[in-house]
């Protein structure tokens, strides 16, 4: 089953009633399309933590805010969509502001060969995903 | 998008996601699914020949449906015996200009477009295809690919129910309270063949069949939104998560079929179990009667809750066979109830309801009957009678794997 991730980055700007109002007309299309699986927004930067690898020793943390970045993530949807045309569609509509959607597919077990299918599968259940139609 | 240039690939996505809304819109105005269809076919083409030029309209629906309605008033204009058809679509435009019709009342014509299409004056499979065609954006060579059945075969089938369904004069609406509940469940069963055609393709299919399983759960999705208030709409919805979530495991690499009690349950999909547990919770918190639908899922999420087949609710499901047979009652239901009463109270108690069953004579031709009683022979040290039922099994069935599964039941017993 295709189905893909849309990451929202956003340049920040003012969390309106509008805004949010014209966010949830567009989850409902979503959901009444049938198309939508999943959807969180998430905490602003601010709050954020980060942990950089490297050389193979302990990770090292830095909490925000990280005023470097100029975009960061602010949510993410997950839907069906038959092919990666209908993805970027249902992105196009997205009413964010100023900022960008990324479409990336989520990778099923069937992409990958045997091998790493099998390894990659969790061996007990995962924790249940957020639905959005609670 | 609004900027310059459209790629058909976008024209094409845009119509699989609009498609259903502009047909349904404009079969309101027109009274007639079929020339609504034509009507939209007649908008994409117009998109098709514009867009790439001028770019994709800032709300390309409506684009696609005004596009469409003015297309209906021309035809009428043409054709006196659609006068009045035409005086009815000049109101409604003047009344409403292109304003955009509200969500809620979009949803309804989608509802009605569902049931349209679903409706018992056709065939089933006229119904299963118009659906996929008016519902599902699918073109003619993809249903075709999709049911394994010829190209015109299906164009007729859809020529054919748009004929039928203008002369019956089907109304374009909602059905009456009294006939909701059997018109609902001729749209879940439409829904249910779709999943069902997915389901049963093998590997090496082309590609078109299995993704019908998606198709069926995002109609089932859609119709969960349009009509929450059906628990026959969560429980088939449940019911069709729940069997998807097995799909990895239900056959071997080279498509030999995996018995569920023989299944890696590592390999079930738990977002799938997850969301088919959800939309039978949702079924439950509406406290109105069940139907079929509803406690086959039941029973389907009593072993997609279980840890491994031993930890099996046998109790609860040979409860929920009992409830299932007493709405939707059939030999085959009361087999898989005398299945459930073997596991759940031993098989001398599953024993007895096999041979009740057996003697109603109603599944004297079905393999299944001996396989089911061979196997409690076979619990209850009974070798030589098991042997001999499991091989009278393999007689009678068509399917040659299944043929050298019971073989091969009947020479493992010592």
């Amino acid at each position: 089953m295709p189905r893909f991730m849309m990451f929202v980055y956003s340049g920040g700007g003012e969390l309106t009633l509008e805004r949010v109002q014209a966010m949830n007309r567009y989850n409902e299309e979503l959901a009444r399309a049938g198309a939508l699986l999943a959807l969180d927004g998430l905490h602003p930067p601010a709050s954020a933590a980060r942990l950089t690898f490297a050389g193979g020793g302990p990770p090292s943390l830095t909490d925000g805010p990280f005023t470097e970045a100029k975009e960061h993530i602010g949510g993410y949807w997950i839907i069906q969509a038959r092919t990666q045309a209908d993805a970027v569609e249902w992105a196009s509509r997205a009413p964010i502001g100023d900022g960008a959607i990324e479409v990336r597919r989520i990778a099923e077990e069937a992409d990958y060969g045997p091998e790493i299918g099998e390894a990659a599968r969790l061996t007990q259940d995962p924790p249940e995903q957020t639905t959005a139609s609670e | 998008m609004g900027e310059a240039q459209a790629t058909p690939a976008q024209i094409d996505a845009i119509w699989r996601i609009e498609s259903a809304r502009v047909i349904a819109t404009v079969a309101r105005l027109v009274r007639d699914v079929g020339l609504a269809e034509d009507l939209a076919q007649d908008a994409v083409l117009a998109a098709l020949e514009q867009w790439p030029a001028s770019g994709v309209p800032p709300n390309p629906g409506g684009w696609l449906t005004t596009t469409a309605k003015h297309r209906a008033i021309d035809l009428m204009r043409r054709n006196a015996t659609l006068q009045d058809k035409y005086a009815q679509i000049a109101r409604d435009l003047g009344d409403a200009g292109d304003a955009p019709a509200l969500d809620e009342e979009i949803g309804d014509d989608v509802l009605r477009l569902m049931f349209t299409c679903c409706h018992p004056v056709l065939s089933t499979q006229a119904r299963v295809a118009l659906t996929l065609r008016m519902l599902g954006g699918l073109k003619t060579p993809e249903i075709a690919r999709a049911f394994l059945v010829p190209e015109p075969t299906v164009g007729q089938r859809i020529s054919r129910a748009k004929r039928t369904l203008a002369d019956a004069g089907v109304p374009f609406e909602l059905p009456p309270p009294d006939e909701l509940a059997p018109r609902l469940a001729s749209v879940l069963e439409v829904v249910y063949l779709i999943f069902n055609e997915g389901y049963s393709a093998t590997a090496g299919d082309d590609w078109m069949r299995p993704a019908m399983i998606e198709e069926a759960l995002r109609l089932g999705r859609l119709l969960a939104g349009l009509a929450p208030r059906e628990p026959e709409v969560h429980g088939l919805l449940a019911l069709m998560e729940i069997q998807a979530s097995r799909q990895a495991a239900r056959t071997t690499p080279d498509g030999a079929p995996v018995l569920l009690a023989d299944q890696d349950r590592s390999r079930w999909d738990r977002r799938l179990v997850d969301r088919g547990l959800a939309a039978l919770e949702r079924a439950e918190s509406l406290d109105r009667p069940v139907g079929p639908y509803y406690l086959q899922a039941a029973i389907a999420a009593c072993h997609a809750r279980a840890p491994d087949a031993a930890q099996t609710d046998w109790v609860r499901i040979a409860a929920l066979y009992e409830a299932l047979d007493r709405v939707a009652g059939s030999p085959v239901v009361q087999l898989n109830r005398a299945v459930a009463m073997g596991m759940a109270f031993g098989p001398e108690v599953g024993l007895q309801a096999v041979d009740a069953l057996a003697a109603e004579g109603a599944l004297d031709r079905y393999h299944l009957l001996p396989s089911v009683r061979g196997d409690l022979l076979a619990r209850l040290g009974r070798g030589e009678e098991a042997r001999a039922e499991f091989e009278r099994a393999a007689a009678m069935t068509h399917n040659a794997r299944e043929r050298q599964l019971l073989l091969a039941r009947a020479a493992g017993i010592a």
